[in-house]
Formats: C-alpha cells, sequence, structure tokens
C-alpha cells in the first residue's frame, strides 16, 4: 500500500512542468504501470484524486497504461509474454531470461488545455 | 491542447538518492544488506543469532525501520553495536532518504557491514532501492512455500533467500524444497540458506557468507 506515496510523487514531478498560467488546465497526465511494479491501479487512483482535491491539478485524468511483462531467452533468442509471472522461457524452458518489460513505473506525458 | 512530454520515473527522486547512498557505502568500505520479509518471519532475530556469532571479527551497525516502537532497537542494541532506528508512523517501507539520514548518526563511526532492516511487508519495500548491495529476503516455513509465487516482485528483487525457522517444519504444511524451487522459478540466482534461530542451524554458513563479502 504504498500508492500514496506514489501518487505525491507523480504530483510533484509534474508540478515542475507548470507555470501559473497552464497549472489549472491539466486535462490528462498518463502513466506507465508495469505488471511488476506491485500497484493497485483502483487504490492509486483513489490517492491521486484525493490528493489533488482542492489543489489546482483537481479535474485532472490520471490515465493508466499497463504494460505486460516480456522476457527475452538468453539461449534461443525468443521473446515471450509471461503472464503468470513465471521467469522460464515458453520456448525452451530455459530460466536464462532476461525482463524485457513490467518493471515500468513513469511518467509519460501530460496533456494541457490551452 | 498540447503536449507535454515527460518521460521520466516517478521514483527517480528516491533512486538517486539510494545511489548516493550506494556510493557513501562503498566510499566507506562498507557491505550493506537490506532485509526484507512479511512480519513476524524472523528478520530481528536472525540479526540477533549473527551478532552472536560475527559481532567480534567483523564492525557491524543496523537501522532498524518498524512503523511504531524503537522496541528491534532495543533489542539489537544489547548486543552493542551501534543501531538507529527509524519509526515510519504508517509508511509501510524505507525510503533511501530515511535511510541517508539514519546513516549520519552513525557515519563517524567505523562500519564493515550495515545491516538495514527493512518494515515488515513483502510487498512495498521491493520498489525501492536504499543503496544496499544486496535484497536478503527471509521467509519463515510457517508462511508456507508457495509464497515466492505469490510475492514475485521481492523475490526477484533479492539476491538471497533465508528460509527460516526451519525447526518448525515439522509441524507445518510446507516443502522447503518446494519453496526454494518457487523461489528459483522466479529468480535463478538466489542463494539460499535454510536457518533456525531456535536450534541455530544453519547460521553459522549464513554468517560466513556474510564474512566472506567483507573485505
Amino acid at each position: 500500500m504504498h500508492e500514496l506515496s506514489i501518487a505525491e510523487e507523480i504530483i510533484s514531478i509534474v508540478r515542475r512542468y507548470l507555470t501559473t498560467e497552464n497549472n489549472s488546465n491539466v486535462k490528462t497526465i498518463r502513466i506507465k504501470i508495469g505488471k511488476l511494479s506491485n500497484i493497485l491501479p483502483e487504490s492509486l487512483l483513489f490517492c491521486f484524486n484525493a490528493s489533488v482535491e482542492g489543489t489546482e491539478l483537481e479535474g485532472a485524468k490520471l490515465e493508466m497504461k499497463y504494460i505486460p511483462v516480456t522476457i527475452s531467452c538468453a539461449e534461443c533468442g525468443e521473446n515471450s509474454n509471461s503472464e503468470d509471472y513465471i521467469f522460464a522461457c515458453p520456448v525452451c524452458g530455459s530460466s536464462k531470461i532476461k525482463v524485457l518489460s513490467g518493471d515500468e513505473l513513469q511518467i509519460q506525458e501530460i496533456e494541457i488545455n490551452n | 491542447m498540447s503536449i507535454i512530454t515527460i518521460e521520466r520515473k516517478i521514483l527517480e527522486k528516491n533512486d538517486l538518492i539510494a545511489e548516493e547512498n550506494r556510493k557513501k557505502f562503498k566510499e566507506k568500505n562498507i557491505f550493506t544488506l537490506n532485509l526484507v520479509s512479511s512480519p513476524g518471519s524472523g528478520k530481528t532475530s536472525l540479526i540477533e543469532k549473527s551478532l552472536e556469532i560475527i559481532n567480534k571479527e567483523i564492525k557491524i551497525s543496523v537501522i532498524e525501520g518498524d512503523v511504531q516502537t524503537g522496541l528491534d532497537a532495543e533489542r539489537v542494541g544489547k548486543y552493542g553495536v551501534p543501531v538507529v532506528q527509524i519509526v515510519t508512523n504508517g509508511a509501510c517501507h524505507l525510503e533511501a532518504a530515511l535511510v541517508r539520514d539514519a546513516f549520519r548518526a552513525i557515519e563517524a563511526l567505523d562500519t564493515q557491514l550495515l545491516i538495514i532492516e527493512n518494515v515488515g511487508n513483502l510487498v512495498c519495500p521491493a520498489g525501492y532501492d536504499l543503496g544496499e548491495n544486496m535484497k536478503v529476503v527471509i521467509l519463515s516455513v510457517a508462511e508456507g512455500d508457495d509464497k515466492p509465487l505469490k510475492y514475485p516482485a521481492m523475490f526477484r528483487k533479492a539476491s538471497v533467500l533465508v528460509i527460516n525457522k526451519i525447526d518448525l517444519l515439522p509441524y507445518v504444511n510446507c516443502s522447503p524444497e518446494a519453496l526454494a524451487e518457487n523461489a528459483l522459478s522466479i529468480n535463478p540466482e538466489l542463494k539460499i540458506f535454510k536457518t533456525s534461530c531456535t536450534s541455530t542451524e544453519g547460521i553459522k554458513e549464513w554468517c560466513r557468507w556474510i564474512a566472506s563479502n567483507i573485505n
């Protein structure tokens, strides 16, 4: 349950990109959440909305894009999805794999109404 | 309508401070372990048993993280090592800045091994780098052999797994072999120890490994 600190970090980063002229015009904040990042989207949304209430960011929409876990096999070279968190290559069974995506916890962009 | 591209890690501030911590520990030649587990798996007991064995040969400092109370610092302090207690007042994990501030209190002392005992929680501490050399995940057999599969992030981030309370094996439905196999399916690089802080089985092997990491 560290979604509140994550929400606060998002708000603090976004504020650095705003000016007094446009800070109340933020329409959407787009973030990427990897499936391995241990973030509960509903909880993050709740914490975000509670944190922006009464501030210039109230009403801004938090748009979350989920990133699946993909792995790359060092032995057979195949890339695959790892939906069940099984960290072995589904093609050849090797456990010598590298996680390509799924760890993300990133702010992508903000959309502003001019 | 306009778009401002940001493309920044949400936890970049924590990662930055963690890197500063790591640099400082390296400069001072301190080997740092971040102990993570669910509450009650035996982190503090493992520290106590380790201190009984290696306190004489290695200069150890401890940072204790808890949601409330200084009970753990009191327990560990009895072994005569420098201890700093962080009380997070509700926060479910330690952050790099808390460790940086706590370390200031013991910075002047000569430390070879810094043990950071994280808040008992198998989820949140996985996302927060503290600047440690390694995360050590501790799992007691009473918690069940399926836990690595249920909490994969923590087992993937850890370098070491300590399977603790093995003296309870006759009384609990847990196969240490299945537990190890599950953990290795998430992270094949995990180094695994089996310990009991009651019978002290496996503690020497664990301590020998710690000592082998001290320059």
